[in-house]
């Protein structure tokens, strides 16, 4: 790694005084699982650590408003054991307990990942965020794209967003907080991502002195959660696909439906095609394989991924007759 | 005339018995000592600047912001300019410093100015480069056996790249002592390294060379050499006034350039007669391996054809050069003959397990033991009871199915030299300059010479690691423990027939008649004639007794070459997902004399657990455009976990026509076929061949798809 | 190799150049960065590095010091400050598991931690399992079980299999491969290792 300051905040306004106003300047540590891998392949070369894990108020789980509030620092493994998260929400303890190993779950933090950067394999080998070379050619589109968003994917940008969590948290219609120098703003996760047109860009609107603190997920009485991952390896390995999808049934038919997917485009992808094939019906095999071939209407094969486009419909298929077959919250 | 022949079942303590491993409490407690681990007085990190570019010339490399740098004691071009680069990757600097962040920022400062030129890095390609003309071979008259055939089945078979991913990697401490260089390597060879040094560094003689390691976090064929980066370590050790310079590659560079298997694809052609019998093979095969291209899988694998005609390509590419994996050319050979023989056998709709029975004398000199093994195999793996013809019929995404492959090898022990020393006190010393890989070398050791000596196992120390012992040959062709055994074994004999000449008047006795049995030298027959180990030790005086075995190259009375082996898989395939699940893998394996069994055992699970980590998982991605690899790490160049490997089942061969064949090695043979029965187990529970190794969900997707679209309803 | 005694120049403007040879064990001016903050930085946080600084690490219940630069992982510091070398380095991604140890009592990759963040926790590594004269159930287990070969993923897996039973004293194969899936061996030890996991379960402790 190339050198840097480290420094450890007691407070998030005393995070935001260390951070510096230039992105990339300064970044923040949570768990740092990733960010010293990126720092490590001279992926971001901050001049300083921030670490806020000393922050007190940015860990814990607790009731809020009938919903949850769930600190930014909370590690994997808490959300996934918490017998909070796991009767409220089933979908996102799910999705949890998925993540990576048990070193992963202890370290990694709800924020961290959350906020995680792709994991595309030419961001990593230093071709930039777009993956492109330096005449600004897609190495994604002209090599090997196995691994990339079938979704989403008109460009520049073609990495898929490596959150577990992010889909979950959309499906239950979670609020995140973000805490910066002019203060605090609320604002819907769903709206948290943006595909990055360029290759300064990031893949959230988090500016450069903010810091998320916390997760907020409304009531979901009556919800059926579930999060179904498709994944090579029995663990530790990167999800191919994942939906995790939220249903309010009544009198058997599916009333309401959020249908997240993750890992198959540049940001979570909510599919309200996928959502709607499964309105004012009951949930089988049919039609629960119908909303997932609803979900991958407009996916694209960029020459190497059309396997991703099966795998996101059995995902979403899956996932739906899980949620089904749990008990209402 | 001595006997060194090994002792009879009945006769043995040691031998064939489960003896944990000698080095095991240091392994677990933390205390064995790498060579990463090691720390030097005075030591210097070093580290390699390497080539962004898979092909380029090197126009201009400026050093001095690195050597002016606080903390950096020296700094040595590696390749300048005017050099040619044939791979990503490749060696261009090197740095040492006084701690490793001040060598990476001093990496980070050397200029190079490169002339990039075109490179070709793609490998599934017979036509894109050859490395050397094609090589051909027919035997009898192929064309007519195809003509006259009931049945021909035609398939392609592929198996790419992949790494060796040793955990420890590559690299080793040089430090000077005026003219002596001592280094610490991590390697499989530690008494091959002093000559291969001696002759690139030229101004050292190899017996100035002192090399150690005691432990190695593996090797699979690709530690042999101390390699260009152990060279430059020596050199820039030079530069800096002789100070230990540490040089281990980082994992990206070790995935990268320290070895990789080459990678094999072939079309085949089989024909046959309605009954079954093979008639004839056609194989057009090429794979790739680095600018020299890789080796040439040995086609038609284990079958010997009245009839074939075959053609290899060896395709140059501009990647790292691949090296001895783990059985050269064999996986990608039994994957591909045992794949087009599955493929025939279903289309003749016979069960495979009676295809390849009847065709076993085409095996040649094992054929009796492969039936025995495949029916040993059958019956741990309920083959009868489970197989169903190709396709498994049952509802639901999720298929079973069963696959079978037959492997061979050869594993004659090396050349091997080891002293074995008795102390008056009755302390016993075995030293050999060999190495143990995590094969159990030195548990052999002790299990030899104690059994040999009628000894308890901790009666023995053993002393590996060091070039300063015996030569013994390095640990590649699973030759190490025909060698190690058998060298080990005659200087135990001779040893304990010296003591036996001392102790005979004592004990009014003739030598020959004496016998070393549970701690004591005793007169064979009359066992209350004898001395305790200690008080026969005494009668050797003042001066300790040093026998040295020697094990030669062509030598086969303790050992012996050609092992068979066969296994047989059991899995599970999710049909909407691609995605494939180990229930079980059966390998009946035989290796001679079993020297330890319970590490024997560990043997083939681990090469099982190798095996259905390249089948399903593992491959080197290099990126056509940037001729980079792309998968240089461990999260998307991945190894198989502990959930992934299902059940496991290990039956070694014993007994007579096994025990009398003297020892044979064991590395190899059992990595061999995991592939093949995946790749077979799969068909047959899809009911289509995935072509391509690893079997990722991409590819059992797409072989579904072009069966006839299985995977098209979700 | 001459010694370079050209001294870092601080402040305003320097250069990444000078930034980067500043190695003293004094602290540092911290760097001014820039920053649309309204109130003015806050003086209250201690800035630490680039160069080397002074810490104190809890490990295997002794108090140890040294001086690294916040750049130097816990792995690092472990293995080249105090010869611990029982956690290795082999991905160093936070991919693979052998540079486990376990922190105020959950296992984590070292590698992955900062040496200096990782200060005022407890720490145990490899070397903190066994007694002078014995060695801990789970190593004596893995032994027994044959659950290595080359032994360079032991360390890491010993940790985790000890974490895993302390969790969990009677796991079932699921659980096992569940505790075991952050740890990967090359050699394939997985058979002897979940054994050894059952054989400490089931309360054994037998020798072999």
């Amino acid at each position: 790694m190339r050198a840097f300051e480290y420094a450890s905040a007691a407070t998030k306004q005393q995070a935001v005084s260390l951070l510096s106003g230039t992105m990339g300047d300064a970044e923040i540590l949570a768990g740092g699982t990733d960010l010293l891998s990126l720092i490590k392949d001279d992926i971001l070369a901050p001049k300083r650590l921030v670490n806020i894990k000393e922050i007190k108020e940015l860990g814990g789980i607790r009731s809020a408003g009938g919903g949850l509030r769930i600190g930014a620092l909370t590690t994997i493994e808490e959300v996934a054991d918490s017998s909070l998260v796991r009767q409220a929400y089933p979908g996102l303890a799910q999705a949890a307990a998925e993540i990576a190993g048990p070193q992963i779950r202890h370290m990694a933090t709800v924020g961290g990942n959350l906020c995680q950067r792709p994991r595309c394999w030419y961001f990593r080998n230093g071709f930039g965020l777009l993956g492109q070379d330096k005449n600004g050619k897609s190495l994604v589109l002209e090599g090997d794209n196995r691994y990339h968003a079938i979704l989403g994917n008109s460009g520049p940008a073609y990495f898929v967003h490596p959150s577990s969590l992010a889909p979950a948290l959309i499906a239950l219609n979670a609020k995140i907080r973000i805490f910066g120098p002019a203060g605090e703003r609320d604002l819907p996760l769903e709206q948290f991502y943006t595909v990055p047109k360029s290759a300064s860009d990031r893949e959230n609107v988090l500016q450069a002195q903010e810091v998320l603190t916390e997760v907020v997920v409304p009531a979901a009485k009556g919800v059926r959660g579930a999060t179904y991952e498709v994944r090579q390896k029995d663990a530790f390995d990167w999800p191919l696909a994942l939906a995790s999808v939220a249903l309010k049934m009544s009198a058997g038919k599916v009333q309401s439906a959020r249908i997240v997917m993750g890992h198959v485009a540049p940001v979570p992808w909510r599919s309200q095609e996928a959502e709607q094939a499964l309105v004012g019906k009951g949930v089988d095999e049919a039609s629960a394989k119908a909303a997932g071939e609803a979900a991958v209407q407009g996916a694209r094969d960029l020459g190497h991924n059309a396997y991703k486009i099966q795998l996101a419909k059995v995902a979403v298929k899956r996932a739906i007759l899980k949620a089904a077959k749990g008990t209402p919250v | 005339m001595p006997d060194y022949k090994w002792p009879e079942a009945p006769k043995r303590t040691w031998i064939g018995k489960r003896v944990s491993r000698l080095d095991g409490p240091d392994k677990v407690s933390g205390r064995a000592k790498y060579t990463y681990d090691i720390k030097r007085p005075g030591m210097l990190y070093g580290k390699i600047l390497r080539s962004p570019y898979p092909h380029a010339k090197i126009v201009s490399i400026d050093t001095s912001a690195a050597e002016k740098m606080t903390g950096v004691m020296a700094v040595k071009v590696i390749q300048g300019a005017g050099k040619e680069i044939q791979w990503a990757g490749d060696e261009i600097a090197a740095v040492a410093a006084v701690d490793e962040p001040t060598a990476e920022d001093a990496i980070r400062a050397i200029k190079v100015e490169y002339e990039q030129m075109p490179h070709q890095v793609v490998d599934t390609d017979p036509k894109v480069a050859e490395a050397k003309p094609p090589v051909e071979e027919t035997k009898g008259d192929p064309e007519k056996a195809f003509k006259e055939a009931d049945v021909v089945s035609e398939g392609f078979y592929g198996s790419n790249v992949m790494t060796h991913c040793c955990l420890e990697t590559h690299g080793s401490i040089s430090e000077w002592d005026g003219d002596k260089l001592l280094v610490h390597i991590s390697t499989q060879a530690v008494s091959g390294i002093a000559g291969q040094m001696a002759n690139a560094i030229k101004t050292v003689p190899a017996s100035n060379i002192h090399v150690k390691m005691d432990h190695v976090g593996g090797g699979f064929g690709s530690k042999f050499g101390p390699d260009r980066w152990g060279i430059e370590t020596a050199l820039i050790s030079k530069m800096a006034g002789g100070k230990p310079v540490k040089i281990m590659l980082e994992r990206n560079a070790e995935q990268a350039v320290a070895g990789s298997r080459p990678s094999a694809y072939a079309k085949v052609k089989l024909a046959a007669k309605r009954d079954g019998t093979l008639l004839a093979w056609q194989s057009e095969a090429w794979g790739s391996g680095g600018p020299g291209g890789g080796g040439q899988p040995p086609l038609p694998y284990v079958f010997v054809f009245p009839n074939h005609k075959k053609q290899h390509i060896a395709i140059a590419n501009n990647v790292g050069p691949s090296r001895a994996w783990r059985a050269p050319n064999h996986p990608q050979a039994a994957l591909i003959t045992m794949g087009a023989l599955d493929d025939l056998a279903a289309k003749l709709n016979m069960d495979p397990l009676d295809f390849f029975l009847k065709n076993i004398a085409m095996t040649g000199q094992r054929a009796e033991n492969y039936r025995e093994e495949l029916l040993k195999g059958a019956e741990l793996i309920q083959w009868k009871k489970n197989w169903h013809s190709r396709g498994d019929k049952a509802a639901g995404p999720v298929k079973r199915g069963l696959g079978l492959s037959l492997h061979t090898w050869g594993g004659r022990g090396h050349e091997s030299n080891c002293d074995l020393t008795i102390q008056p006190d009755g302390s016993v010393e075995v030293k050999m300059g060999t190495q143990d890989l995590g094969v159990g070398t030195r548990t052999a050791l002790a299990i030899v010479a104690a059994d040999t000596l009628g000894l308890p196992l901790d009666a023995i120390r053993v002393r590996i690691g060091d070039n300063d012992y015996p030569a013994s040959g390095g640990s590649g062709g699973s030759t190490t423990i025909g060698g190690v055994s058998s060298s080990t074994r005659r200087a135990a004999v001779d040893a304990r027939d010296a003591l036996f000449a001392k102790v005979a008047p004592v004990l009014n006795a003739k030598p020959e008649e004496l016998e070393a049995v549970g701690g004591t030298i005793r007169v064979a027959g009359t066992p209350a004639r004898s001395l305790t180990w200690k008080q026969a030790c005494a009668k050797l005086g003042g001066m300790p007794l040093t026998v040295r075995g020697k094990q030669l190259a062509n030598q086969s009375d303790l050992t012996n070459s050609g092992v068979g082996g066969i296994q047989m898989a059991d899995v599970s395939v999710d049909t909407e997902t691609g995605i494939v699940k180990i229930n079980k893998i059966v390998a009946v394996q035989d290796c001679g004399l079993i020297i330890n069994l319970k590490l024997s055992e560990s043997q083939c699970y681990g090469a099982l657990i190798m095996g259905i980590s390249y089948a399903l998982y593992e491959e080197k991605v290099v990126d056509r455009n940037t001729g980079l690899m792309l998968n240089p790490n461990m999260e998307f160049y991945r190894l198989a976990g502990s959930g992934d490997i299902g059940e496991l089942v290990v039956h070694m061969m014993t007994g007579p026509g096994y025990d009398d064949r003297g020892v044979i090695g064991l590395g190899e043979p059992p990595v061999i076929s995991p592939g093949a029965v995946i790749s077979n187990a799969i068909a047959n529970a899809i009911g289509v061949r995935v072509s391509t190794m690893p079997f990722t969900p991409d590819r059992v997707l797409k072989a579904l798809e072009q069966k006839g679209g299985s995977n098209a309803s979700v | 190799m001459p010694d370079n005694g050209e001294k870092a120049r601080r402040g305003r403007g320097v250069s990444r150049r000078d930034f980067l040879k500043a190695s003293s064990v004094t602290l540092s001016v911290p760097l001014v960065l820039e920053q649309t903050a309204a109130k003015p930085a806050d003086a209250g946080a201690r800035i630490y590095g680039p160069g080397k600084t002074p810490i104190t690490l809890l490990v295997n219940n002794k108090k140890l010091n040294t001086q690294v630069e916040p750049r130097v992982t816990l792995l690092e510091a472990l293995r080249h400050e105090f010869e611990l070398t029982g956690a290795k380095r082999v991905c160093d991604r936070a991919s693979c598991g052998a540079c486990t140890v376990i922190m105020n009592g959950k296992t984590v990759y070292s590698c992955s931690v900062l040496a200096i963040e990782a200060q005022g926790k407890s720490i145990t590594t490899v070397e903190g399992l066994a007694t002078p004269n014995q060695l801990h159930a789970v190593q004596q287990a893995i032994v027994n079980n044959d659950g290595q070969q080359c032994g360079f993923c032991t360390p890491g897996f010993v940790v985790a299999c000890k974490a895993l039973l302390d969790k969990t004293p009677n796991p079932s194969l699921e659980q096992i491969h569940r505790g075991l899936s952050g740890n990967l061996c090359r050699c394939g030890t997985y058979v002897g290792l979940k054994a050894a996991v059952q054989e400490v379960a089931k309360g054994g402790r037998r020798n072999a």
